[in-house]
């Protein structure tokens, strides 16, 4: 069931397209990434499911609801870039507060604190956080009543490597219980391939929306076949595989995905000649660089 | 209404934070003690209790001090959490735009209705030690202490409205200072100058009144004088007072506040972030 669904939006700001023609959709408990630079159209398309920003034309139903909505805003939770908070409250009136906002009992907010590892800080104002606790914070309101649709916008940035596996892991545990995800990243590498479909905005156009083997598919780009030949062997399998040797004993090859398995027998028939070999597929930034160039349509 | 108590325990508490409560419990406690000391010179032969001159000074008071403190503590409201970034999360939360202008209004009115109350008080306490007749003055002080109330939220509303029209706290602050120079100072003198130009005339006749009932500030003076005992002691614009009833004066002591809020809620609602 598609709890998020925009089709064919498009939104003008004067002459500038923020976002032209986008169609995407969210399911229940699919945790889905929206990528793009700087200016790519992602903070509008957040705003128009917020019903922070109007959309000119296409339709928008979130959780079966119009964007904005009393019902739209009760089921969704969100997470905004560089959350902020008034400096003067505690992480514990904060969460208080906003339970409060959405009807729930308010002594659940040392519970939520603790989930996000605040509990320590909880009576601390919020002007001696960290920007990683308050996005802690940000995270746990974003966590109230277990809504249907989590919207998080660049959820990780400010998040060390520990505290970003933990994000994931609750994320994951959301998603478990029905929650549709959609998170927003500048980077590939950010979003940890810990998201089940990847959604690629360059200048207001979806460029790519597919999982992340379908996007490697797709891109087409070349695998790296790293081959550690013996000392005195190094020549005779650059060679044979007419690849390029890089110093005494390292020859690379680079083949397309197609090929893949036909250059691998290539090389396990070398037999003794191979010391390892590693294969590495073209890194998340490759990908990325490829998609936002608008190396491709959707 | 869950809701708006919500942001409404939420704002008082940071007003504490801030210093908002103290500073203005302080300020009005302060001009209270300041004109009860002046107040306290024997009076001559007003015929009048000393509460109810105590009232007639406070009045004059108020309607300076009381505008000023509402807008110092509304003109941040919208264009504050515009600047802090804060203001996105709250509107996608599941509560209204006029429920977080509703909460605001009812925590900034409770601290102020604090420090009137204290203020008032402390003008009261002063009375009574010097007067035993001062029980007299009662229902006026009580009539001055909602009428406060009244003015209170009218400038609240109108800072809301500059602060969600101006967007940023700069701008806000300067022009809500603008508007109490207007609607408090100038406009008054203006008047005065035009009654005086016209020395009796046709404004003077039909039209001054109605442009003193229109201001809310003025319209605040005249409820509160022409009901009270003292207005010989207040001078000014004593005089106008009797020209119109009170009821007019209260009638536009009721619909100030609720176009003032009207108006923010309706320039609120056209913040897009």
């Amino acid at each position: 069931m598609s709890l998020l669904t925009l089709s064919q939006v498009t939104k003008r700001y004067d002459a500038t397209v923020a976002l032209s023609d986008v169609s995407l959709n969210v399911t229940e408990g699919e945790r889905v990434a929206l990528l793009g630079h700087n200016g790519a159209g992602k903070s509008t398309l957040i705003k128009i499911v917020l019903g922070l920003v109007a959309h000119d034309s296409g339709d928008v139903s979130v959780v079966h609801a119009p964007p904005g909505s009393l019902a739209a805003r009760e089921a969704t939770s969100y997470l905004p870039e560089n959350v902020a908070f008034h400096p003067s409250l505690t992480g514990l009136e904060q969460i208080r507060y906003y339970l409060r906002l959405r009807k729930q009992n308010p002594s659940g907010a040392n519970a939520l604190l603790e989930r996000v590892g605040l509990q320590d800080a909880a009576t601390r104002r919020i002007g001696t956080y960290s920007k990683g606790m308050r996005q802690r914070v940000g995270l746990a309101q974003a966590l109230i009543g277990h809504p249907q649709l989590m919207v998080l916008d660049e959820p990780t940035s400010g998040l060390d490597p520990v505290s970003r596996r933990e994000f994931y892991a609750i994320l994951d545990e959301l998603a478990g219980r029905g929650t549709a995800v959609l998170l927003s990243s500048h980077a590939l590498t950010e979003v940890e391939a810990r998201t089940d479909r990847i959604a690629i905005l360059s200048r207001g156009e979806l460029v790519a929306n597919d999982t992340l083997a379908g996007l490697r598919r797709r891109a087409a780009l070349p695998i790296q076949l790293q081959i550690a030949a013996r000392p005195d062997t190094a020549d005779k399998v650059a060679h044979r595989l007419s690849g390029r040797r890089l110093n005494g004993t390292r020859v690379d090859v680079t083949c397309q995905h197609a090929d893949k398995l036909e250059r691998l027998s290539e090389i396990a028939q070398l037999g003794d000649l191979i010391d390892d070999l590693e294969i590495v597929p073209p890194s998340l930034e490759d990908l990325y660089a490829h998609f936002s160039r608008g190396g491709a349509s959707p | 209404m869950n809701r708006t108590i919500a942001v409404s325990t939420s704002e008082f508490l940071i007003s504490a934070r801030n210093r908002w409560v103290t500073i203005s419990i302080v300020m009005m406690a302060l001009f209270a003690l300041v004109l009860s000391a002046a107040g306290s010179a024997p009076t001559g032969d007003l015929g009048a209790d000393k509460l109810s001159i105590t009232v007639a000074s406070l009045t004059s008071l108020a309607v300076y001090l009381v505008p000023l403190v509402a807008l110092l503590m509304s003109f941040d409201a919208v264009a504050g959490e515009i600047e802090r970034g804060t203001l996105a999360l709250a509107l996608a939360y599941p509560v209204s735009r006029s429920e977080i202008l509703a909460g605001k209004l009812l925590a900034h009115l409770g601290i102020l209705g604090l420090a009137i109350f204290v203020g008032y008080s402390i003008a009261a306490f002063a009375a009574f030690a010097l007067d035993d007749e001062a029980a007299t003055g009662l229902p006026a002080l009580v009539r001055l202490f909602w009428t406060s109330l009244l003015l209170g939220a009218v400038f609240l509303g109108i800072g809301y409205a500059v602060s969600a029209i101006t967007r940023r706290p700069g701008s806000a602050a300067g022009v809500a200072i603008a508007l109490w120079l207007v609607l408090i100072v100038l406009y008054d003198i203006g008047l005065l100058a035009a009654v005086v130009a016209d020395s009796g005339g046709t404004f003077t006749q039909s039209v001054f009144p109605w442009l003193l009932v229109a201001n809310p500030a003025d319209a605040f003076r005249l409820y509160n004088l022409s009901a009270s005992e003292a207005t010989a002691a207040a001078g000014g614009i004593a005089g106008a007072a009797n020209a119109i009833p009170p009821y007019l004066a209260l009638a536009s002591l009721v619909i100030w506040p609720v176009a003032a809020f009207t108006l923010a809620a309706a320039a609120f609602r056209r913040v897009t972030l």
